[in-house]
């Protein structure tokens, strides 16, 4: 578990990250003719520079091995790529790659829906009501927020194997989902709600679970959505959790399954395979963030609202 | 910050926290405890029973030439990284902002390496530089440079630097992007009419502007590269050669799992557990008071 | 249709007692606005009688009968917000409906009965839109039609019209007073603005810190001020208070008050009592003259447009009749 909770950062306050100002039209400072061609050259090497590993990937995808192990390899896609792809997802090195990416599914829709899941209920109750225990609650939530889970590595490994957890999705799933950081931000914008909507629904005979799913529910959809996608992509890219808990190879991840498909010692690994493995892990994620561009950015960028 | 309307009950609230303290205390506050706990033991060779040894882990941590080697290895780290993710990014955020037209194209196109996980990054660059089948070393080696991340320390470091930054240039990119947008026109035009060129305007208004936005980047990035790149150091070299690049998260799993040293990894843990703390000390006070317009 | 009763009610939060002990018998269908500057604890009050705020002592009675540990929703009453408080999810209809649904009235019903509400305040073509697509003037609208739908025994209005613009404000008040009588529906509203009160009013409440100084007709509160603190809140420009033992006559308690209209700009000659003209606010059908006597006390004389405006810096007489004389001791009460 490396990774550090990836909404630790959303959770500090942010300033000078606003809404956009509107540019305005034809402003005196913006560049014309020579000047805005050398921006546009500026960022399309930029592009290139981001794009490059991830081409030459697909390039390496589409190959037979003989074409990359006599260097340099193309520079343009080959026509293996069914060949490769087909492998890969059928019987893969170790394991099918079909059923990493399924089980990565599983584990990035777990951890994502999880976390929203209990971080809802517990904000609403800490926000809404006022019980016993709930200051002690609320400074635990801030504790989490200071303590990494790199501190934990080793006896969260020992609890999840003593509660014979290893190889299984909920050992995968709810270690990562033991943080308070999406209840922090759900609590702030909770407090952003205004009173009188709580009070207008009391008036109008709401109970309180009512009020939470007729009104509150729906009022957070946006940010329920902007989490989802930090979540999703936090669990589906994780690496060293599940490189540690699943020795079993038909319960790898996707992103931690790559490197076993690396052999040991002098062998020459299957670069095709590895590649078009590689690419296949980069989708789904990719899928989601350009998805859901604008509320991913809204969330990352703006979560203090 | 308290809601002055609220429901009554106690069952229902208790009854709504109690997964998340369930699930909180058995995989996060008992192990961190444990950590804390363990930090002040060594097994017995046999491994049957532990022994209270104080502070002596710690002793023992710091007088090791490794751990102090680490140290200076994650700071070098995590600098470069810093440095080169950020650099790109404000560079790509001040091009895109120039722009009217367009610079929500570049964003889209800028925003998706943000979804590719730090390992599997790191196997996209391993194979670019791989020393059997690389290309990019093939092209090096035309040039008559031999490069061999397997061997040289120097270039191990670059790869996992360049590697890790790679990821993080989108995240960046997209604030810099917004925390220059937010920037009023109007004040930049006004710099343009007192006759500030363009590198002029840069240094003495916008970036002065951005420096909220910049801080808040610089403490995100290097708690990044602290503990998230952990994927990108175990893909590309193993923490080698020689522990090159061996930063400070990638010992503790080799020192906890590989080499079973529960004590002195669990003080390890502490120790980054400290650190840790500080940055988010640093995060929340010292961004909200000093760096302000 | 009901009674409300407030009985020797209190209010602390903590050790901080708010609400010292108010009694208040409203009749039915009767309009009663609470009126006070901020911070006197009438919001304080209305949220008691609504059920949103606990009773610490006393007894709040709706047809009789205790209600202090009723839930809101179980007092029959209704409330309009001051930022509205509409559900920006739901369209009008929804947000109209919503109290409808959870009593689980029957679909025709809810729909007859939005729909005669929608009627009475123009709202028919907006039903379908989000509160954030309606003006402020239609989203006060729909915060009323919420309320009427319920077909409450109570109205509570919190600073309904308070975040309206001033032209907006005047004609909204029209309308509510006007729907409170179509409706006869017991009515009790908090406000800060004293015109609001006056014209709304059957019978106001003066609140001041947590008491109820006075409660009477507008006219009657008006024209005989119990307390110090009533006289200069209602009314304006307000009551002019001077020392009475400066003022060397007639020395009936501690201060006197004397409304503006009441005082009479006269040659010096005629009275033993003048001041310099400070400046002069013509408004046309009237003419303030704020004047500083010459002890540095501070007058304002209300004058009808017509009358000449003495200049700035000039010497005058002012006087007044000693039944428009109002004397307060110095705890504020009425001598």
């Amino acid at each position: 578990m490396t990774d550090r909770d990836p909404l630790a950062a959303e959770v500090a306050p942010k300033r000078g990250t606003g809404r956009p100002a509107r540019p305005l039209p034809d402003g005196m400072v913006e560049r014309r003719g020579a000047g805005l061609w050398l921006t546009h050259l500026g960022l399309i090497v930029g592009v290139a520079f981001i794009f490059f590993p991830i081409w030459l990937a697909f390039v390496a995808s589409t190959v037979e091995q003989q074409a990359i192990v006599r260097p340099p390899m193309p520079l343009l896609p080959g026509d293996q790529l069914w060949e490769n792809y087909s492998r890969a997802l059928i019987s893969g090195i170790n394991a099918p790659v079909a059923l990493m990416l399924a089980n990565s599914a599983v584990m990035a829709l777990g951890i994502a829906l999880g976390k929203i899941v209990i971080s809802l209920l517990s904000a609403f109750a800490i926000v809404y009501f006022r019980f016993p225990g709930r200051r002690v609650f609320f400074w635990l939530i801030f504790l989490t927020l200071m303590l990494p889970v790199e501190v934990r590595i080793v006896p969260t490994y020992e609890v999840v194997a003593n509660f014979g957890m290893l190889n299984s999705y909920s050992g995968l799933i709810l270690p990562l989902i033991a943080s308070a950081t999406a209840t922090f931000l759900f609590r702030q914008f909770f407090m952003t709600v205004p009173d009188e909507l709580a009070e207008a629904a009391r008036v109008d005979g709401a109970r309180p679970m009512r009020f939470f799913f007729d009104i509150l529910l729906p009022m957070s959809r946006t940010n329920m959505a902007a989490l989802f996608v930090i979540l999703f992509i936090y669990g589906w890219n994780q690496y060293l959790w599940p490189l540690l808990i699943t020795t079993d190879p038909s319960m790898n991840t996707i992103v931690m399954g790559i490197r076993q498909m690396f052999p040991s010692g002098d062998d020459i690994a299957n670069w095709p395979v590895i590649m078009a493995t590689s690419i296949l892990a980069m989708i789904p994620p990719v899928v989601v963030v350009i998805g859901m561009q604008r509320l991913f950015i809204r969330g990352l960028v703006e979560s203090e609202k | 910050m308290e809601k002055r309307v609220t429901f009554k009950g106690i069952w229902l609230p208790l009854l709504l926290v109690a997964p998340q303290i369930v699930i909180t205390a058995v995989f996060f506050f008992y192990p961190a405890g444990q950590a804390v706990w363990q930090s002040l033991f060594i097994p017995d060779p046999f491994g049957l029973s532990m022994q209270y040894v104080g502070l002596d882990n710690f002793r023992f941590l710091f007088d090791d030439p490794f751990y102090r080697a680490s140290f200076v290895t994650t700071a070098v780290f995590s600098i470069l990284v810093t440095a080169v993710s950020m650099g790109v990014a404000l560079y790509l955020a001040v091009l895109a902002d120039r722009l009217i037209k367009g610079s929500g194209t570049y964003r889209t196109l800028l925003i998706w390496p943000y979804a590719v996980a730090p390992a599997v990054a790191g196997v996209l660059w391993l194979f670019m530089f791989n020393t059997r089948v690389g290309v990019v070393t093939w092209y090096l080696g035309l040039l008559g440079y031999d490069w061999n991340h397997v061997l040289n320390d120097g270039e191990a470091m670059g790869l996992v630097v360049v590697a890790s930054a790679w990821g993080r240039i989108s995240y960046n990119f997209l604030f810099f992007l917004a925390g220059l947008q937010a920037i009023p026109r109007s004040v930049i035009e006004a710099a343009a009419i007192d006759g500030a060129r363009f590198w002029t305007r840069f240094r003495t208004i916008v970036f002065p502007l951005l420096s909220p936005t910049t801080f808040f980047l610089l403490v995100v990035n290097i708690v990044y590269a602290f503990f998230e790149t952990f994927g990108v150091i175990h893909t590309i070299t193993s923490g080698g050669p020689q522990q090159a690049t061996t930063i400070l998260v990638y010992k503790v799993y080799s020192d906890g799992f590989v080499g079973q040293d529960l004590g002195s990894s669990a003080a390890q843990s502490v120790v980054l557990l400290v650190l840790v703390s500080i940055l988010t000390i640093i995060q929340f006070r010292y961004i909200e008071r000093r760096v302000h317009y | 249709m009901a009674t409300v009763t407030l009985d020797n009610v209190r209010k602390a939060f903590g050790k901080t007692q708010v609400i010292h002990g108010v009694d208040l018998d409203i009749a039915d269908g009767e309009f009663i606005v609470i009126v006070g500057p901020s911070g006197c604890g009438k919001s304080t009050l209305l949220r008691m009688v609504a059920g949103l705020e606990s009773v610490t002592e006393g007894e709040i009675r709706i047809d009789g009968a205790r209600v202090n540990e009723a839930e809101p929703m179980d007092r029959d009453i209704a409330m309009v917000f001051q930022n509205y408080a509409l559900y920006p999810h739901m369209s009008v209809f929804d947000n109209m409906a919503y109290g409808l649904k959870i009593a689980g009235t029957p679909k025709d019903e809810i729909a007859r009965r939005v729909a005669t509400a929608a009627g009475m305040l123009q709202l028919e073509p907006y039903l379908k839109r989000r509160p954030r697509e309606l003006s402020g003037g239609q989203r006060q609208r729909v915060a009323m039609g919420r309320a009427i739908v319920r077909k409450p025994a109570v109205f509570l209005f919190d600073e309904p019209l308070s975040n309206l613009d001033a032209k907006l404000r005047v004609q909204m008040r029209l309308e509510i007073k006007t729907l409170q009588r179509e409706l006869g529906v017991t009515s009790l509203y908090v406000t800060h603005d004293q015109v609001e009160a006056m014209t709304l009013a059957d019978r106001m409440v003066v609140m001041n810190a947590g008491r109820a100084d006075q409660i009477g007709r507008p006219l009657d509160v008006y024209s005989n001020p119990k307390t110090e603190f009533v006289a200069g809140f209602i009314g304006s420009p307000p009551t002019n208070f001077l020392d009475a033992a400066r003022l060397g006559r007639r020395a009936k308690g501690a201060r006197l008050g004397i409304r503006p209209e009441h005082v009479r700009i006269v040659p010096e000659a005629e009275t033993d009592l003048g001041g310099t003209v400070a400046y002069a606010e013509p408004l046309g059908a009237e003419t303030l003259i704020h004047l500083r006597t010459l002890d540095g006390q501070a007058i304002t004389v209300r004058q009808d447009g017509a009358h000449p405006i003495p200049e700035e810096g000039a010497t005058c007489g002012i006087a007044w009749e000693p039944r428009d004389e109002m004397h307060f001791a110095e705890s504020g009460q009425r001598v």
